[in-house]
């Protein structure tokens, strides 16, 4: 503010119950506060961000005739919008305010309590001297487009589709895999109701497929994402299947005349446990149930000497096309639903459990697979070598809770562990242990399932299991797997040979998750996990705005979750829709045209080619709508010629200053 | 007895990656240094070598600059435009007697709560045994040549 004498700032301290004034002095710091050049009142509340704090600011605004107002408490991501509206409401322009972080980086994070006050004060006196120099500005609107892009077509991503779509909004769904259903299709029961898999996602499958709001692409992937928030454009890549999805009537008789008569392929759908064709479908309910051939394994591809029997099958349908090319469609949307997944922990990294080095080590999903009536043994639990287990242990925590592999907790595995004692024993009859480190079943039911399956007689042996070997010390263990534990309860060692052994593998992110998370300009949790704008009030939400999580690429969780995350997800997509439009802060960079030499500098470093060079003037120009105000061209501009709004150097000369200044 | 020299450090975060990962940390209640003071902004590529020279100006000790990972920038690569004023910006700041151990850039993400507080609480340790920034002295070396510069 030019006419200092005019300021008249109001100073805010928040004491966020004792979150702030257990470590921060805030009486002292509104004192301080209140000696400072044209602030004209300062006060310390409890909570500022209540309705009476709120009140008090616009109060204030009208007692005082305040025409600044500097809020010192928590971090501006939680709370900058709701003291800028305060402003707003209290009748000033709600860019007239500055808020302090004196939680999250200050109070939190020091223990001395002078160190800490005297932050504090640095930081007030900073945002006062920042806040005199702040201008009045308007927010821009930004239309949403009604379309919203789903990334990943497992039961997250369905939910999420399908909610949107019967709320009249167009869905693209876009699935990487040849059929959509993720791994929630591969499953036969689902816990603890042991309603079957197929029977509840079959349908919503079905739904997808017929729905006319919403365009499936399956075996596709999206390559580019640009824009922001209402416009984004995307770019999805769709490999060719070879069997044209319009065409083709779902008859499979290409299947059946392959020239591979015997399955030689191992079937990813059924954990490599059988074996497909070079065309296959992955299994029976798949939608769109269309046949894909895989290029890898057909000889056609690598000989061009096959008979093409399927071309053949298919006849005056003419739906096998061995020529097709891989499509790139390009499509407009507002908002976009990440539901991209987990991949299952890779048992072969704990090599004391002897995955893929003992046959009869199995991964929890080869056993889902085994009791699935449509897997590869049709729902029998039985050997590698046909024989039916006698004995099985399922270890809890494979890739989960454990310092040398992933430290988390995948939330699922005692639960379908429990599910697969269940499923094992009543199949077979066998003798089941369950190993385990914590029994943790917090979900409706979960600990009724638990108890249930104690009253089955099912066995369970409190502690991480060390190994699992083949080294027998007597007639009893000979020809078995000993699983080597610690009983914690019983406080002994313990070796219980079995037939089989399931390991539960924990939840990890796909591995490619760190390209989906730069593909889409969002944040990861340090393990990879998507991360939300924030843990508890903003979960299916991330920093970029727009840009939607659900399901276990935000983190390992079970199907009711996911579900609820699914439909949180569309619903946020939904009001963005509904609102027709959102508001965006005006932080973008313009250029002073007396100023600008016309040197060029900022043009190349606009990585949205928001500035060009006017040639008739010889100056350069930014376009509002494309900027998206980083700042950097206001950086590089050699004259100072380029100004940047809510971030303009004086502004950060005074803040600077104003921590460095000691009054 | 005197008072502990306690090091002035100005941090320029960007508010995507750093920023957040200073409130990561806050939220974890992890303890560090209380020497740093933030200003927000919205890309590392927003710092313009002015705002560290005229922080060292008016005194302070140390300068970090956080931003995020390579590859990981809100705005595809204001980072690299951070990264590449930082390497002139330190060969200058050497010319004019600063240490290099004064002036910091960092790739701290979001979820990097821990390494905000191994990063602070490094330097006040570097900048306490450097002891405060000397006013008007030269360069302990003699500035290199020129051409061998280029």
């Amino acid at each position: 503010m030019s006419e200092r004498d005019g300021l008249r700032i109001g100073v805010y301290v928040c004491h966020c119950g004792t979150n702030i004034a257990g470590t921060v002095d805030v009486r002292a710091v509104a004192e301080s506060a209140a000696a400072l050049p044209g602030v004209a009142v300062s006060r310390d509340y409890k909570y500022m961000c209540s309705d009476p704090g709120q009140d008090l600011i616009r109060q204030d605004i009208q007692k005082f005739g305040l025409n600044r107002i500097v809020v010192a408490a928590c971090s501006p991501h939680l709370h900058e919008h709701t003291f800028r509206t305060a402003t707003r409401t209290g009748g000033l322009n709600e860019f007239y305010f500055q808020m302090v972080n004196i939680r999250e980086q200050d109070s939190w994070v020091h223990e001395h309590k002078g160190a800490a006050t005297r932050k504090a004060i640095d930081l007030v006196r900073a945002a006062a001297r920042r806040v005199a120099r702040h201008r009045a500005l308007e927010k821009s609107r930004t239309p949403i487009h009604p379309a919203v892009l789903v990334v990943g077509g497992g039961i997250a991503g369905i939910h999420a589709a399908l909610t949107l779509a019967n709320a009249g909004k167009h869905v693209y769904l876009v699935e990487r895999e040849p059929s959509i259903g993720g791994h929630m299709a591969k499953f036969d029961k689902t816990f603890p109701t042991l309603d079957c898999a197929a029977c509840i996602l079959t349908p919503k499958m079905s739904a997808v497929k017929n729905h006319p709001n919403i365009t499936l692409w399956t075996y596709s992937e999206v390559t580019a994402v640009e824009g922001y928030i209402g416009n984004y454009k995307a770019t999805i890549a769709r490999r060719p299947r070879y069997i044209d999805e319009d065409l083709c009537a779902g008859c499979l008789e290409c299947i059946d005349a392959c020239v591979f008569r015997q399955a030689k392929v191992p079937d990813e759908f059924n954990e490599d446990l059988s074996r497909r064709k070079p065309i296959y479908v992955p299994f029976p309910q798949a939608v769109p149930l269309v046949p894909v051939i895989d290029p890898e394994a057909c000889i056609e591809f690598h000989s061009h000497k096959c008979k093409k029997t399927c071309v053949t099958a298919c006849g005056e349908r003419h739906a096998v096309n061995l020529r097709a090319e891989e499509k790139l469609e390009r499509i407009d949307i507002g908002s976009i639903v990440l539901a991209t997944g987990f991949r299952a922990y890779d048992a072969r990294r704990s090599a004391n459990y002897g995955y893929g080095v003992y046959p009869n080590v199995y991964t929890a999903l080869e056993v889902e697979r085994l009791i699935n009536a449509s897997g590869p043994t049709a729902g029998e639990v039985v050997l590698r070598d046909g024989r039916t287990p006698q004995t099985v242990g399922i270890v809890h925590c494979v890739g989960s809770r454990d310092e040398n592999t992933n430290r988390w907790c995948s939330r699922v595995c005692c639960m379908y562990s429990l599910k697969l004692a269940h499923l094992v024993k009543e199949r077979t009859g066998a003798e089941v242990f369950n190993f385990y480190i914590d029994m943790r079943t917090p979900g409706k039911g979960f600990e009724e399932f638990y108890q249930k399956l104690l009253s089955e007689r099912v066995h369970f042996v409190r502690g991480r299991v060390a190994e699992v070997t083949d080294w027998a010390l007597d007639s009893s263990e000979e020809g078995r797997l000993v699983i080597r534990v610690e009983d914690t309860l019983a406080g002994l060692f313990r070796r219980i040979p079995v037939d089989m052994v399931i390991l539960s593998t924990g939840l990890e992110p796909q591995p490619d998750a760190g390209d989906v998370r730069r593909l889409f300009n969002i944040s990861s949790s340090p393990e990879g996990f998507f991360l939300e704008r924030h843990p508890k009030l903003a979960p299916v939400n991330t920093f970029t705005e727009g840009v939607l999580l659900a399901g276990c690429c935000q983190g390992p969780k079970d199907i009711p979750d996911t579900v609820a995350q699914a439909g949180a997800a569309a619903a946020e997509a939904l009001a963005l829709i509904d609102a027709g439009s959102v508001e965006t802060d005006p932080n973008t960079a313009y250029v002073m045209e007396e100023a600008c030499s016309g040197c060029k500098t900022c043009v190349p470093l606009c990585p949205y080619h928001a500035i060009s060079f006017a040639q008739a003037a010889r100056k350069a120009e930014i376009n509002q709508a494309l900027c998206k105000g980083c700042g950097t061209c206001v950086a590089a501009c050699p004259s100072s010629s380029i100004g940047q709004n809510l971030f303009e150097d004086d502004e950060i000369f005074e803040e600077s200053e104003g921590l460095l200044a000691y009054a | 007895m005197p008072d502990a020299f306690e090091p002035k450090i100005v941090a320029f975060f960007c508010n995507w990656c750093t920023y957040l990962g200073a409130d990561l940390a806050g939220a974890s209640r992890l303890k560090y240094a209380p020497n740093a003071r933030v200003v927000r902004v919205m890309c590392s590529g927003r710092v313009d070598p002015q705002f560290v020279l005229n922080a060292f100006a008016r005194g302070a000790d140390g300068v970090l600059i956080g931003g995020c990972h390579p590859g990981d920038c809100h705005y595809q690569e204001g980072n690299y435009k951070a990264l590449r004023r930082f390497r002139l910006l330190q060969r200058l700041a050497e010319q004019m007697g600063i240490e290099p151990e004064r002036l910091r850039l960092e790739w701290i993400s979001a979820a990097e709560g821990d390494r905000v507080r191994t990063v602070i609480n490094d330097m006040v340790e570097k900048l306490k045994a450097l002891g405060p920034r000397r006013v008007g002295q030269g360069p302990d070396r003699p500035v290199k040549d020129l051409a061998e510069v280029s």
